[in-house]
C-alpha cells in the first residue's frame, strides 16, 4: 500500500461511481433509480474540491461515498473509491469503520441536529480521536481547545463543557469543524456547512473554515449549492446535475469562463430587473409603534416598529434570524397580539387578536411560508387545497369552483393536470406555487411571504420571484416579503425595512435604503453577501465595521 | 441544581399530592355509595334494632359524610387506618407486613425484568428487522400473551413438581430469613418477569428506533463507532424518558396488580389481602388498600416524570 501511496499525490480517486436507490412511489411498484451516473473525480492532498449543483444533483451522495456511506438506503453499486491507495468499497464493515472519523471526517449542514443533545460538546469532539487511538483523552482535549481557538470560538477553554443547545448555530458549526479536525484526518467532507446560517454569521464560519483548512493542510470536499461561497474556499470546482458531471475545472475558470451552458446559468447573476415603484399617497396597511413580546411580556421581540404598505407594492423586511422579521408578520396577522401599538387597514384599526377579526379581514391578509411541504395537508389533492379558500371565503361550489381552481393553476404556470396530484408528488418549487395559488384564491390585498424562496434552489427561487412579480401586476396584490437574502430583496422590493434585534434600523424606498451612507448594521448585512469573486472573503472581513450578532 | 428543574419537580410533587387527595375523596365516596350498612354487616342479620343503633353511634356512622371523611383522612395522616371489621385487627399493622412482602416480590421481579427488558430492547434494535429481533419480539410477546396463572402453573409443574428445585408454595412470615425468602419468591418473581418483560422491551425498542432516525446517529456512524456503541452511547440516553415511563407503569403493575400470582403461589401480599377483604365486604380495609395502591401509582408516575425532566439536558443545563 505504501508504494502506491508514494507514487502519486492522490488522496482520493473516485472512478465511475454509480449510486442507486430504491424508491416506493405511491400506488406503483418499487423501482430502482440511479442517483449518480458514473462520476469520476480525483483529489490531491491538501486541496479543496467544491461540489456544486442543485438539490438532487448527487453532491452529498458523492461526498459521503468517500466514507463508503450511503444515506437512507442509498447503495453504491458500481465503481471504485480509492482512498490512500486502496478501494474502500471492498474494505468490509470493520475496514470502513477504521477509516471513518480517522482518515475522513464529516461536517454536516445542520450542526444543531448533528450534535447529540445528551452529551457535552467536548466529549463529542474528542470521541473519534480517542476511538481510533490517535490521541489520549488529555491530548485530544488539548488539541480540541487549540482548534476552538483557531476557529475563533469564544471561551475556547470552557466552551467544550457546554451542551449543544447552549451554543449558537454559527458557533456550533465551528465546533463541528473542530470535531472533524480533531482526529487529524486526511480529508474532510463539508456538506453545506454554512447554508443554514445567516449571511453575517456565514462569513465568519467560512473564514474560520478556510483558515483551518490552510493551517492543517487537510484536503476537503466542499459541497454547496452556492457558487459564490464555494469560490471562496475551493481550488477546483465540479458542477453536477441530476447525478452527472457537467463541468470540472479550476475555480477561476468555472466562475469566469464556464464552458457549459448549465454552469453559465448558475454563474450568471440572477438579478431580476425590478423598477422601484414610488409609494402612493396613502398606505392601505400601517403598522404603528408596535411592541410585541413572548412569554407574557418577558422577551420583547418587537420594539416600537412602524412600517407602511402601499397597494400593489412590496415591502421587504430583512434581518438575520432572531431580528423579529417573522414576529412582525405574526403581529400583523394577529397570531401574536401586540402589547402596544396598532395595525390599521383601509383606515380602520384591526383587532389585535386573530380570533376577534371578522372573516373579511382574514381574507384580506394571506400568508405563504418557507416550508411549502408542511404548510399543506399531505392527504389532500392540489385541487382541494386551492379550492378550500374559494369555498370558505366565497362559498363557491362544484363547477364554478373547479373553473376558478383551473384559472389559478394557469396563473401559477402549472396547468390543469395538477388538480388531482398530492403534495408529495410535486417538486419543491411546484409546492411553493400551489401555496401561492392558495393564498391568491382568497383575492387578498396583502400576501405575507415568509422566507418563501429560502428553501429552494437558486434557479427555482428565481422562477418563484418572477411569478410573484407577474402576479403583483395582474392581481394588484401587495407583498410583505420577509427574507434574510439581500439579492432577493433587490429584485422584488419597492421599499425595505432592515431589522436588527427587534427594531427597524433603516427604512425607506429601495433606492434610499441601498444607497450609502449606511448605518453599521446595514453595511455589515450588505458586505456579508458572498460575491462570485476570488478573494472576496478576505476583503469583506477586512472591511467590516461591526461584529455580527450571531457571534 | 438550577431553579427551573427544582420548580418543575416541586410542581410535579405538589400535583401528585393534590391528585392523591382527590383519589382519597373518590375512594371514600365510592365506598359510601355501596349499598349495605356497616353496623348490619358487623352484627349480622339477627341483630336487634337497639344493638344496631348503639353500634352506629359508637362507630360515628350518624355523623355527616364529610365529617367522617375528615376523621378518616386525619387518622390516615397519623398512620391509623382503623380496624378491620371482619377480624378486629389493626389495619395498619397487618398492611405493614403485607406491603413489605409485596414490595419485596416486586423488587425481585423488577431487578431482573427491567435490565433484561432494556438489554433485550437494545439488542433488538442492533439487529432490527433481522432474525434476532424477530426472535426476541416473538418470545417476549408469547410470554406476555399467556395468562399469568398459566405461566404460574407451568413453572410450578416444571420447577416444583418435575425437577423439585423451588417450592411451589411461597408462604413467608416475618421470621423467614432473607435467603429462604428469596428462594420462596423465585417462581412468582419469574412469572411476573415473564408477564411484564415484553411491554418494556417493545417500548425500549420503539423509543430507541425513533431516536435512530436523528442526524446525530449519522454523525456517530461517520465517526466509525460500532453499531452497538452507537445505540448504547448515542441513542439510548435520548430515549430514557419514554423508557422510564413504561418501566414505572410496569413497576406499578408489579405492586398493585399481582393478585393472581399471589393466589397461585399462596404468597401473603397486598393483593391477596385485598381480595380476601373485598369478599368479606370489609370496607375500611378496602379503602386503606385502595388508597395505598393509588399512592404507589402516583408516586411511580411522579418518579417517571421527574426522571424525564432530569434526563433532558435542556432543562438540566439552561442557557
Amino acid at each position: 500500500m505504501a508504494d502506491t501511496k508514494a507514487n502519486s499525490g492522490k488522496l482520493l480517486d473516485i472512478r465511475n461511481l454509480r449510486i442507486e436507490a430504491t424508491v416506493y412511489p405511491p400506488g406503483e411498484a418499487p423501482k430502482t433509480i440511479t442517483l449518480v451516473h458514473d462520476v469520476s473525480l480525483t483529489l490531491e492532498k491538501g486541496k479543496v474540491l467544491g461540489l456544486i449543483g442543485e438539490s438532487g444533483a448527487g453532491k452529498s451522495t458523492i461526498g459521503l461515498s468517500s466514507m463508503a456511506y450511503g444515506r437512507g438506503g442509498v447503495r453504491i453499486t458500481g465503481g471504485e473509491v480509492i482512498l490512500n491507495g486502496r478501494d474502500i468499497l471492498k474494505a468490509g464493515p470493520k475496514g470502513v469503520r477504521a477509516l471513518r472519523g480517522r482518515e475522513v471526517c464529516y461536517v454536516a449542514q445542520s450542526a444543531a441536529a448533528a450534535f447529540n443533545p445528551a452529551h457535552k460538546l467536548i466529549d463529542q469532539v474528542v470521541e473519534a480521536a480517542m476511538l481510533h487511538g490517535t490521541a489520549t483523552r488529555a491530548e485530544a482535549e488539548k488539541r480540541a481547545v487549540a482548534l476552538f481557538k483557531k476557529l475563533s470560538l469564544p471561551n475556547p477553554e470552557t466552551i467544550g463543557e457546554r451542551y449543544p443547545h447552549q451554543v449558537s448555530g454559527g458557533q456550533l458549526q465551528r465546533v463541528m469543524t473542530a470535531m472533524a479536525l480533531c482526529s487529524e484526518p486526511d480529508l474532510i467532507v463539508f456538506d453545506e456547512p454554512t447554508t443554514a446560517l445567516d449571511v453575517t454569521t456565514q462569513i465568519d464560519v467560512l473564514a474560520a473554515i478556510k483558515d483551518a483548512i490552510r493551517d492543517t493542510h487537510v484536503a476537503a470536499l466542499y459541497i454547496t449549492h452556492d457558487l459564490a461561497v464555494v469560490a471562496q474556499v475551493s481550488d477546483e470546482i465540479m458542477v453536477l446535475r441530476h447525478g452527472r458531471l457537467v463541468e470540472w475545472g479550476g475555480t477561476q475558470q468555472i466562475i469566469k469562463e464556464p464552458r457549459q451552458e448549465y454552469t453559465n446559468a448558475l454563474v450568471s447573476v440572477h438579478e431580476i430587473e425590478h423598477q422601484e415603484q414610488q409609494p402612493g399617497t396613502t398606505p392601505f396597511l400601517s403598522v404603528k409603534n408596535v411592541t410585541a413580546a413572548y412569554g407574557g411580556g418577558h422577551v420583547k421581540v418587537l420594539k416600537n416598529v412602524s412600517v407602511d404598505i402601499y397597494p400593489a407594492q412590496t415591502l421587504a423586511v430583512v434581518g438575520e434570524s432572531g431580528s423579529g422579521k417573522s414576529t412582525l408578520a405574526r403581529a400583523i396577522t394577529g397570531l401574536l397580539p401586540p402589547e402596544q401599538g396598532t395595525v390599521t387597514f383601509d383606515g380602520r384599526s384591526l383587532a389585535n387578536r386573530l380570533a376577534d377579526r371578522p372573516k373579511e379581514d382574514l381574507r384580506q391578509l394571506q400568508m405563504i411560508y418557507q416550508m411549502a411541504d408542511v404548510a399543506m395537508n399531505p392527504r389532500q389533492t392540489v385541487g382541494t387545497i386551492i379550492g378550500r379558500p374559494l369555498e370558505f371565503y366565497f362559498g363557491m361550489k362544484g363547477r364554478e369552483r373547479d373553473k376558478r381552481v383551473a384559472e389559478l393553476l394557469d396563473e401559477i404556470e402549472m396547468g390543469k393536470g395538477f388538480v388531482d396530484r398530492y403534495p408529495a408528488e410535486l417538486s419543491g418549487g411546484q409546492k411553493q406555487r400551489v401555496c401561492i395559488a392558495r393564498s391568491l384564491a382568497a383575492k387578498p390585498k396583502l400576501i405575507i411571504c415568509d422566507e418563501v424562496t429560502s428553501a429552494l434552489d437558486p434557479l427555482v427561487a428565481h422562477g418563484i420571484l418572477k411569478l410573484l412579480l407577474n402576479l403583483q401586476q395582474h392581481e394588484k396584490v401587495a407583498y410583505l416579503f420577509i427574507t434574510h437574502d439581500l439579492a432577493t430583496v433587490k429584485s422584488i422590493a419597492d421599499s425595505i425595512a432592515v431589522m436588527y434585534r427587534g427594531e427597524v434600523v433603516r427604512y425607506g424606498s429601495k433606492s434610499k435604503v441601498l444607497t450609502p451612507p449606511f448605518d453599521a448594521y446595514t453595511d455589515l448585512l450588505l458586505s456579508s453577501v458572498p460575491e462570485m469573486e476570488i478573494g472576496w472573503l478576505e476583503k469583506a472581513i477586512r472591511g467590516r465595521r461591526m461584529e455580527s450578532a450571531g457571534n | 441544581m438550577s431553579s427551573p428543574i427544582l420548580r418543575l419537580v416541586a410542581q410535579r410533587i405538589l400535583l401528585g399530592l393534590v391528585l392523591l387527595l382527590a383519589v382519597s375523596v373518590l375512594i371514600f365516596a365510592g365506598t359510601q355509595i355501596l349499598p349495605g350498612d356497616v353496623a348490619q354487616a358487623i352484627l349480622g342479620q339477627s341483630a336487634t334494632p337497639e344493638a344496631l343503633t348503639n353500634l352506629r353511634e359508637q362507630l360515628g356512622l350518624n355523623d355527616p359524610a364529610w365529617l367522617r371523611y375528615v376523621h378518616w383522612l386525619w387518622g390516615i395522616l397519623h398512620g391509623d387506618f382503623g380496624t378491620a371489621q371482619s377480624s378486629g385487627l389493626d389495619i395498619a399493622s397487618s398492611i405493614g407486613t403485607r406491603l413489605k412482602n409485596t414490595l419485596f416480590l416486586a423488587a425481585c421481579a423488577a431487578v431482573v425484568a427491567v435490565p433484561l427488558a432494556v438489554i433485550l430492547g437494545l439488542i433488538a434494535v442492533r439487529y432490527r428487522n433481522g432474525f434476532v429481533d424477530k426472535l426476541i419480539s416473538g418470545l417476549a410477546l408469547a410470554s406476555t400473551s399467556f395468562p399469568e396463572f398459566f405461566i404460574g402453573y407451568v413453572l410450578i409443574f416444571l420447577f416444583a413438581v418435575h425437577w423439585q428445585i423451588f417450592p411451589s408454595i411461597s408462604t413467608v412470615d416475618d421470621s423467614t430469613p432473607f435467603l429462604e425468602r428469596l428462594q420462596a419468591v423465585v417462581l412468582p418473581a419469574t412469572a411476573l418477569t415473564l408477564v411484564v418483560l415484553a411491554h418494556m422491551m417493545r417500548m425500549t425498542r420503539a423509543a430507541i428506533l425513533n431516536v435512530m432516525q436523528s442526524a446525530y446517529i449519522e454523525t456517530a456512524e461517520l465517526k466509525g463507532l460500532k453499531p452497538f456503541d452507537i445505540i448504547r452511547k448515542h441513542a439510548f440516553p435520548n430515549a430514557i424518558a419514554p423508557v422510564v415511563n413504561v418501566v414505572m407503569l410496569n413497576l406499578a403493575y408489579l405492586i398493585v396488580g399481582v393478585v393472581v400470582v399471589e393466589v397461585i403461589f399462596v404468597y401473603p401480599g397486598m393483593g391477596q389481602y385485598l381480595v380476601d377483604h373485598v369478599a368479606k365486604r370489609d370496607v375500611p380495609v378496602v379503602q386503606a388498600v385502595g388508597l395505598i395502591f393509588a399512592a404507589v401509582y402516583i408516586t411511580l408516575n411522579i418518579v417517571a416524570d421527574i426522571a424525564a425532566i432530569v434526563a433532558n439536558p435542556r432543562l438540566r443545563h439552561p442557557k
